[in-house]
């Protein structure tokens, strides 16, 4: 059988800080096909950036990354910096949430996608530029010529984030990792850069990570899903399955959480309490202070993932009571 | 490219959820923290240490010294370099300066000067100019341009120029020194605070003061100063070496304490006169003190400035 | 029919943008972040305004509670015009209207307990002891969901959440008769937003609190709103019942808004309405209808005057004249 593009098994990722160690990720495993489609759904603090961070070897300095994640086969997790940045070039790009943090704005633009193409392609400025012209032209910015000699600041919050995914494809890699590419963005401007994500993916055949808070965008766009809370798997399988008949009790209160435009007047429900403390997790299932069908086993014993037809779920609880 | 690195973890705000407790909770001010985080700064807990000894010196020498900084030690006179230098047996512990008078008891003096003008320094420029700064940038419109444009032409006197005429035209004293260091160390406080009063006033915080009626003097004094003091502590902590410096270099010109009074800055003047004559403990000593000073100083504003840092919050 | 709480008239702002590398003297340009904006709202009533960043809803919170001047209009309060009363004679107002803020954490001041900032609107209005202040903070804080032994603990001990509420603590420990409330879920987690959401829904009805809930995600305005107003580049595009604007749009800027929502469904391939392009620049915004540049079913004469707001029905309004066309979507496979 052939490797799938991406494939994480068990990988954990922890910090040094200065109230002990932070288990940010804890035993991730999941895969990707090429071409295929994978979200990563989680609030804040439940360890969906850091995942990504630590597949694109950036994590910060006092994080660390244990387990494996292989690219077509080839181990890269903890890969010297030299080889990590070959990789990183050709195979696996980054999308942020705030573009402007991650483009120079004392760079115009076109110089900025050019010097990506000589470091890693070794074109002349020349070509370099012309092909930035036309990635550019691929993500629909208009007049993609004139613009490649403006500054970052001259472009709008959706233009941004559009160059920012033509700087991505630009050495055509076979996995696009889009960390909360939306969630800085209107909602009329995230429908068209969702659009281009879908777009790109066909056109390119680039596998598309998508990293997020929001359950909607991921039902459209995805196939698969992971859903994270205080860097354990709840929940993952396909999408599908996932929103039709929620196996864990947070999938389901998140679910039930998302207000709709088509539904009832009625109070919203509501999954009580807070986030977790990453640096004081309880001991048992991370989700047990604010779960509804928490059981005393739920708060000592931190249930495993276990297959349950297509889906893994992490949870004490019957299949039969979540839903 | 410009890549982004990942960011430090940062862990939530810690659950203030104690199941069942009743009783009022301290709270963990950002003082508090901050001052965590100083304690865990080695340099920085070192230096004040070794600050509070040398505060402790200052204050407390004149006790233990042998002899009073204006006697003048018969004894010694005439033949200095020979039986001047530091002694146990005969109470001179630093030796003697030229004139034949007790170093330890002019360092322990010195270094009471010194301190003072940097601390009277830097109060001057924490009280004048932290309110001057927060009024002028919170104000703002046409009274900041005045008020900046008046720090600005002061700034533009040549200070040094106007202290030693000062210093020629009044008695040259203490208090004309403090009056000096007074008049030049507020400004460019002024200008930080006002600085930081701009981002300030923009935060949400102050415009939820604003909708809901407080006044605008309590916001300045409420909201905006309490805000300002992490910057404040650390600018302030910098900016007594630099009195002390200033101090030290107008006494090294001649123009600084009057006799029999002297500042360490005037010690160290003495001593390098009377290098060629072979008593380096005149130099030494206070130039010892001196340093020590400062280093305790700076040590202990970085340590202020890292545990103040707002990007650690 | 009683006279409305507040009742809004052609109310317009105007900033000041200097140009770029121009003389001190030249003119500078005028950014019109609202303009003509008029409605009323009763007692206990909750207008939701929705639009885009950029739209001017932020500026319009701002202009009715005071804290940006209004460049014309009017801003009527219980029959009393705020628009021209001195900073002192305003200040007095400011009790019945408090408001609600985006960043839960920017908007309280983190060198003061959270017993201080709840009780300093009490502070700044009544004549009240240091006691009685605590007390009734604590008294506020219980009735928004947080641990009342709290008090004197600092934002920073708290999540976003819980901040969020400690906002909203200060916003009525007054009784106010109008909150507004600018995007005051925005910045929360999605298991969190509903919280406040609910939080918010419950404590106006309890208090028979009038509302303004500024947001750009329509869905959340939608569960508080009674009334919902669509805002694009600072006018007015269409206004109405929440249930019938969400359900049954007519502008065409509304049903493109309303069908860009995502839909947590994946059975669903839903019809999305493409809007070209961006928020054209409010420094040079389009003549006419401010939306033809971007309308789907624009025409020729769409860009020669702007359209008058019509009332197809009562309580609807609606700045188009062609609404009645129908808007054609794509199907995004």
């Amino acid at each position: 059988m052939a490797d799938p593009l991406l494939q994480v098994t068990d990988l954990r990722v922890t910090f040094e800080t200065n109230d002990g160690p932070v288990q940010a990720v804890n035993g991730l495993s999941m895969s990707l096909e090429a071409g295929g489609t994978l979200a990563v759904v989680g609030e804040s603090g439940s360890g969906k950036s850091q995942m990504a961070f630590a597949i694109m070897g950036l994590l910060a300095r006092n994080g660390r990354a244990e387990g494996s994640v292989r690219l077509e086969g080839r181990e890269v997790l903890n890969l010297p910096s030299a080889e990590l940045n070959r990789i990183r070039a050709q195979s696996i790009a980054m999308v942020f949430q705030d573009p402007m943090t991650s483009l120079n704005p004392y760079m115009r633009v076109g110089t900025q996608m050019a010097e990506v193409l000589e470091l890693h392609k070794g074109l002349s400025r020349r070509d370099a530029l012309a092909e930035s012209a036309r990635m550019l032209d691929a993500v629909r910015i208009p007049d993609a010529r004139g613009r490649l000699s403006q500054y970052p600041h001259e472009f709008s919050g959706g233009m941004r984030q559009r160059v920012m995914i033509a700087m991505a494809l630009l050495c055509r890699p076979k996995l696009l990792i889009a960390d909360e590419p939306t969630t800085a963005l209107d909602v009329t401007v995230q429908a068209q850069i969702m659009d281009l994500l879908e777009d790109v993916r066909t056109e390119f055949g680039t596998a598309l990570l998508l990293i997020t808070h929001d359950m909607a965008l991921v039902a459209e766009s995805c196939d698969r899903t992971v859903v994270m809370y205080g860097g354990r798997v709840m929940e993952q399988g396909p999408t599908r399955a996932l929103f039709e008949a929620p196996s864990h009790p947070y999938t389901a209160g998140l679910l039930s959480a998302v207000p709709r435009l088509d539904g009832d007047d009625s109070e919203l429900a509501v999954i009580p309490g807070d986030p977790p403390d990453m640096s004081r997790l309880p001991p048992g299932c991370p989700f047990a202070p604010r779960c509804p069908l928490v059981m005393e086993t739920c708060r000592e014993v931190r249930p495993v993932l276990e297959e349950l037809g297509d889906v893994r779920r992490a949870c004490h609880a019957e299949p039969r009571a979540v839903a | 490219m410009f890549r982004r690195f990942a960011r430090a973890f940062i862990s939530p705000a810690t659950n203030p959820y104690p199941e069942g407790a009743t009783e009022i909770v301290a709270g963990r001010s950002l003082w508090a923290d901050a001052r965590a985080r100083f304690l865990r700064n080695k340099a920085a807990t070192g230096g004040l240490i070794v600050l509070l000894l040398l505060i402790a010196f200052a204050l407390f020498g004149d006790l233990i010294a042998q002899w009073s900084n204006e006697e003048i030690d018969w004894a010694m006179l005439g033949r200095v370099p020979e039986v001047g230098g530091p002694s146990l047996a005969n109470g001179h512990w630093f030796g003697v300066d030229e004139t034949g008078r007790d170093l330890f008891a002019r360092t322990v003096q010195g270094t009471r000067i010194s301190l003072a003008v940097g601390i009277v320094g830097a109060l001057v420029a924490v009280i004048i100019g932290t309110l001057y700064g927060a009024v002028s940038g919170y104000v703002g419109g046409r009274t900041d341009q005045v008020m900046m444009r008046i720090v600005d032409v002061l700034i533009a006197i040549p200070y040094m120029f106007v202290l030693i005429l000062l210093m020629v035209v009044f008695e040259r004293s203490v208090i004309m020194l403090f009056v000096g260091v007074g008049l030049i160390s507020w400004l460019d406080m002024a200008r930080i605070v006002r600085g930081q009063t701009l981002t300030l006033k923009n935060r949400e915080f102050v415009e939820a003061a604003i909708a809901t009626g407080v006044s605008t003097p309590r916001i300045i004094l409420r909201h905006i100063v309490p805000n300002l003091l992490g910057i404040v502590a650390v600018y302030a902590t910098l900016l007594v070496p630099s009195m002390i410096l200033f101090e030290s270099f107008i006494s090294f010109l001649g123009l600084g304490v009057q006799e029999p009074s002297t500042s360490l800055g005037a010690l160290i003047n003495g001593g390098a006169q009377n290098l060629r004559n072979e008593t380096p403990w005149m130099l030494g000593f206070p130039l010892f003190f001196f340093c020590t000073l400062l280093f305790a100083l700076f040590f202990v504003g970085d340590g202020l400035r890292d545990a103040l840092d707002p990007k650690d919050r | 029919m009683s006279a409305p709480l507040l009742s809004v008239r052609d109310l317009s702002v105007t900033f000041d943008v200097p140009r770029k590398g121009a003389m001190p003297w030249t003119p500078p340009q005028k950014l019109r972040a609202v303009q003509d904006i008029s409605f009323d709202l009763k007692a206990g009533e909750t207008l939701g305004v929705v639009g885009e960043s950029g739209s001017g809803k932020s500026t319009l919170a701002r202009a009715v509670i005071g804290t940006i001047p209004a460049s014309s209009g009017r801003v009527v309060w219980q029959g009393t015009e705020l628009t021209g009363l001195s900073v002192a004679a305003r200040r007095k107002h400011r009790a019945e209207v408090q408001m609600v803020f985006q960043d839960p954490l920017a908007a309280l001041n983190p060198r003061m307990t959270v017993g201080e900032i709840i009780a300093e609107p009490l502070r700044t209005h009544r004549d009240v002891t240091r006691d009685e202040a605590r007390r009734a903070s604590q008294e506020m804080m219980e009735r928004v969901g947080l641990l009342p032994n709290l008090v004197n603990r600092y934002p920073h001990e708290f999540s976003g959440g819980q901040c969020q509420r400690i906002g909203i603590a200060r916003a009525l420990i007054l009784e106010p008769r109008l909150l507004i409330c600018d995007e005051p879920v925005s910045a929360l987690d999605a298991s969190v937003q509903a919280q406040v959401v609910n939080l918010l829904r419950r404590l106006g009805r309890e208090m028979g609190l009038a509302m303004i809930f500024i947001a750009h995600d329509l869905s959340v305005v939608r569960h508080v709103s009674d009334r919902i107003m669509v805002m694009y580049l600072g006018r007015k595009m269409e206004e109405g019942a929440a249930r019938e604007v969400v359900g049954a749009p007519l502008h065409p800027y509304a049903k493109a808004l309303i069908s860009a929502i995502p839909r947590p469904d994946p059975t669903r391939k839903r019809a999305r309405i493409a809007l070209e392009g961006e928020l054209p620049s409010p420094l040079a915004p389009p003549s006419g209808c401010v939306f033809h540049t971007r309308c789907p079913v624009a025409r020729p004469d769409c860009s020669a005057g702007a359209p008058a707001l019509a009332e197809p029905a009562p309580g609807r309004m609606v700045a188009c004249p062609y609404h009645s066309e129908p808007v054609r979507a794509a199907v995004n496979s």
